[in-house]
């Protein structure tokens, strides 16, 4: 069943034209990835679909609703969940303050609450007072995950979670996506490191210059076809 | 001896002054916005309740527990459809909007009440005072300063320990990424100065008993405040106690020395502190 379904999708930054017609579906309980250089649109459909940017009310559709022109805390209450590029945690608030307040506009019981997500990872227990920005990177992205699993979301959205991390902190972060995906949440994981982004997905969308250029299984697609549609076409 | 009294005034005074600035540092803490019409507000805060003791023969201590919840709803459609349309990134058009408020509620409450200066009606809480040690207090400076350190404590404790107060740290630190959470920052501002708006009563409160008002004193109000909250450190409320305390004592040493030099020395204690400490005293790290 189709969980999220964007058709047509366009976004625009003033005049500035970032998204032409992307069109994509998750299906329930399935992860897909999004792979594109910097500038593909990524982040630009991601904010589209959690309702930071808005859109034509039919461009995106949640669980039969349209929601392209819904705003972001509406959205969220339906049950999209967003970790945003940069992780964005709130300076002000303790580690558990920022898991708190992912509960804020949908507190749901389900599978994620501070237990769970203190047992998927260990170390935001030891350092649940301290500010949350006062972590590493790799625990600053943990909270953000973990604040946006609190409101136990339908949807997932994870921008970038591997920017600016060391291998083996990624790889740390990445050991949580299955138990993630076992919990029943859909995924969407926006990767500029690919073979991150085959390991985990389902299927994947591949980005270019505001368009979708490549879509299929991990399997099926082949190394030259995500170079052409990463990079385009040698000439 | 006359100096420990008058230290032990000054600090009284102070209270008041923190009352003046709690709510205007709350807006700001929250929301960055500075409220040039907070002082006016106070003198509305100040009729409202002379309206109610008025009309229902109500002490004014007991008028306030109407007057306070109808603040809070003017404090809530005030910022809901008014300054959350000025609010973004330049400071300027919020800042125009409350200089125009204030012009307006000053000329309405002219209109309405007339230039006649006004009092509370007190009774004997007026001239009642306590023996403490030698010192004669009174009764009233005492509330006042109680009824700041309650506010504070009151404040500190739903910003600390609430998720409204969550809410609140979180959209001030980032109003989009607060969105994502599910919170609209629209209606956490709302929710914000209508609790300003309930301290701007407690503050109208004493000062109506404690002194004459009339429509025009609203600015001096908001300087005082204003001051009360830079000494302070923007955005801290224990810091901002702290600076009604500064241009209190400030205020009562002077005029011990001089009766003339009142009001001037609190503006120079605002001065001192502003040349030592140009970030205030307790200024918040993550601004």
């Amino acid at each position: 069943m189709t969980l999220l379904q964007t058709q047509n999708l366009t976004a625009h930054y003033g005049d500035f034209q970032a998204l032409f017609g992307v069109d994509i579906d998750v299906h329930e309980g399935e992860t897909i990835a999004i792979i594109g250089s910097n500038g593909a649109g990524k982040t630009t459909l991601m904010r589209s679909i959690c309702g930071v940017l808005t859109n034509a009310p039919d461009a995106v559709t949640f669980d039969g609703a349209a929601i392209g022109s819904v705003p972001a805390d509406e959205v969220m209450a339906k049950g999209i969940a967003m970790v945003p590029e940069g992780r964005r945690l709130f300076p002000s608030l303790t580690v558990e303050e920022n898991l708190l307040i992912g509960t804020y506009g949908r507190a749901v019981a389900g599978v994620w609450d501070l237990d769970t997500v203190y047992d998927l990872f260990p170390i935001l227990k030891e350092r649940r007072n301290n500010p949350g920005t006062a972590l590493s990177g790799g625990q600053q992205q943990m909270v953000a995950i973990g604040r946006a699993l609190m409101s136990n979301p339908r949807l997932l959205l994870c921008d970038e979670i591997s920017l600016g991390l060391a291998p083996v902190v990624i790889k740390d972060i990445y050991a949580a996506v299955p138990r993630i995906k076992a919990s029943g949440a859909s995924m969407i994981v926006v990767e500029q490191d690919i073979g991150k982004a085959l390991s985990v997905a389902d299927r994947v969308y591949c980005m270019m210059e505001g368009r979708v250029t490549l879509s299929g299984t991990p399997e099926t697609l082949s190394r030259d076809a995500i170079h052409d549609a990463y990079f385009g076409k040698a000439a | 001896m006359i100096w420990v009294n008058t230290i032990v005034q000054g600090i009284l005074l102070g209270g008041l002054y923190a009352l003046f600035a709690a709510g205007l540092s709350l807006v700001f803490g929250i929301m960055r916005l500075v409220n040039l019409a907070h002082g006016d507000l106070i003198v509305l805060g100040a009729y409202l309740i002379l309206v109610i003791v008025t009309l229902l023969g109500l002490h004014p201590l007991l008028a306030v527990l109407i007057a306070a919840p109808a603040m809070f709803v003017l404090g809530w459609v005030l910022q809901k459809y008014m300054l959350n349309r000025v609010l973004g990134d330049d400071i300027l058009p919020p800042l125009l909007v409350t200089f125009g408020l204030s012009i307006a509620l000053q000329n309405a409450l002219l209109e309405g009440f007339s230039a006649d200066s006004q009092r509370l009606p007190t009774g004997a809480l007026a001239s009642a005072s306590l023996d403490i040690g030698g010192l004669s207090v009174g009764v009233l400076p005492l509330l006042t300063f109680a009824s700041a350190v309650l506010v504070v404590l009151v404040l500190n404790r739903i910003f600390y320990t609430t998720s409204l107060g969550r809410a609140f740290r979180a959209t001030s630190d980032d109003a989009v990424t607060a969105s994502l959470m599910g919170i609209k920052p629209a209606n956490i501002f709302a929710v914000a100065t209508g609790i300003a708006m309930i301290i701007v009563t407690i503050a109208a409160l004493y000062l109506g008993m404690r002194s004459n008002f009339d429509p025009n004193i609203g600015p001096a109000r908001l300087i005082y405040a204003f001051e009360a909250v830079i000494i302070g450190g923007l955005g801290s409320l224990w810091g901002t106690l702290l600076g009604g305390i500064i241009i209190g004592l400030a205020q009562t040493i002077g005029a011990a020395i001089n009766p003339e030099w009142q009001i001037l020395s609190g503006h120079i204690a605002f001065l001192v502190v502003l040349i030592f400490r140009p970030r205030g005293l307790f200024p918040r790290a993550t601004d």
